[in-house]
């Protein structure tokens, strides 16, 4: 499962930053039957987080309400140039995780 | 009266295809962002949220990935597909000659990879084939689409547009009744598009992932309650031969947000 982040090319130190993700993931609701009438089981990203530099500076708890291939953005305020390092788990234990530098002037 | 404009169009079409014996001509074309609301087309226009940009990207990574017995990746005879694959799209379906049958872009790059690779075809609606199929269109996006409906292609065409006129279901509906005669209209809660091709392969909302233009078609065969024919079957490519003609002129946005 592929995964994108953005951070702007040069972030301002102490300044809140945008940061954009999106995760392929099929966020399967649990609620949908296939062609013969088998319920198809939930398959959603439980939990992802976001960390910088090893602090966690973003966490989202997901459900089965949110739609394919998440896109979630949020702001955090850097102090210093780093790495942004976003990890996540769904409910078949399967875990991804991608990685962006960031550069604070 | 239909029998009779559809001789006409025919009539028509024997001296020449140009732009102004089309039902809708070029300054009529609409895409089908032109028929989505503001959220979705914001959504297609930023390549970070546009949630087909994922398969975009690994259909670059799947690019210089070598493959099949030949050992060989698309790199390798094709190089930077920012140059080579440019416009390719655009011209798609094409009636290939060596090969002697319509083929479109997906159709291609099987054909590249069984002759090619020496591999095994990917699958229909495979996450492979979208991957690759749109990284390949997406590298004519903004250039207009021209295919060429003459000469061995000439047949397809008109069996593509006898297709689009047919009524079919039990609804017993042309393509042309919802997509040439009342586009613009609503039907319940959607305002229906001129059904142009120019998106795809095309992250659909109601799909929750990316598919394919044979795909879509399918699902308004089914809309009208027809059946579906199966996968790969000629009529979908011939459909798609004639679309693309119909939209002659429009802009390549593939890979495209639709609803």
């Amino acid at each position: 499962m592929a995964a994108r982040i953005q951070v702007p090319p040069q972030a301002k130190r102490g300044e809140p930053m945008p940061v954009r993700i999106i995760i392929q993931h099929p966020m399967e609701t649990g609620y949908r039957h296939d062609e013969v009438g088998h319920p198809i089981k939930r398959n959603v990203i439980r939990e992802l987080s976001c960390r910088y530099d090893g602090v966690e500076v973003f966490r989202a708890d997901l459900s089965s309400g949110i739609a394919a291939n998440p896109y979630i953005q949020f702001y955090t305020v850097p102090e210093a140039s780093g790495v942004l390092e976003l990890s996540w788990i769904d409910d078949e234990g399967v875990r991804g995780s991608e990685r962006a530098p960031v550069v604070v002037a | 009266m239909r029998l009779r404009a559809a001789a006409a169009l025919a009539l028509a079409l024997c001296t020449g295809a140009s732009a102004q014996e089309r039902a809708l001509p070029l300054d009529r074309l609409k895409s089908g962002s032109d028929f989505l609301g503001a959220d979705l087309r914001a959504l297609q226009s930023d390549d970070i949220a546009n949630p087909a940009m994922l398969w975009v990207e690994r259909g670059a990574k799947m690019w210089s990935e070598r493959a099949g017995s030949a050992g060989r990746s698309c790199a390798d005879c094709h190089q930077d597909a920012a140059k080579t694959m440019r416009g390719v799209a655009a011209w798609y379906p094409k009636y290939d000659a060596a090969r002697g049958r319509l083929l479109n872009l997906e159709g291609r790059i099987n054909a590249c990879r069984v002759e090619h690779q020496g591999a095994q075809p990917f699958k229909h609606e495979s996450e492979e084939l979208l991957s690759i199929s749109a990284y390949v269109a997406s590298q004519s996006r903004g250039l207009p689409i021209h295919v060429g409906i003459d000469g061995p292609a000439r047949p397809h065409f008109e069996a593509g547009r006898a297709a689009y006129y047919r009524r079919r279901g039990q609804m017993n509906l042309a393509c042309a009744q919802c997509h040439e005669e009342n586009w613009g209209k609503r039907l319940f809660a959607e305002t229906l598009s001129q059904g142009q091709p120019n998106g795809y392969p095309a992250y659909r909302m109601e799909w929750q992932t990316l598919g394919s233009e044979e795909r879509r078609l399918r699902a308004c065969l089914s809309g009208v309650r027809a059946e579906m024919l199966p996968y790969g079957a000629p009529e979908y490519l011939d459909l798609e031969l004639f679309l693309a003609w119909r939209a002659q002129g429009l802009k390549i946005e593939s890979p495209a947000v639709r609803r």
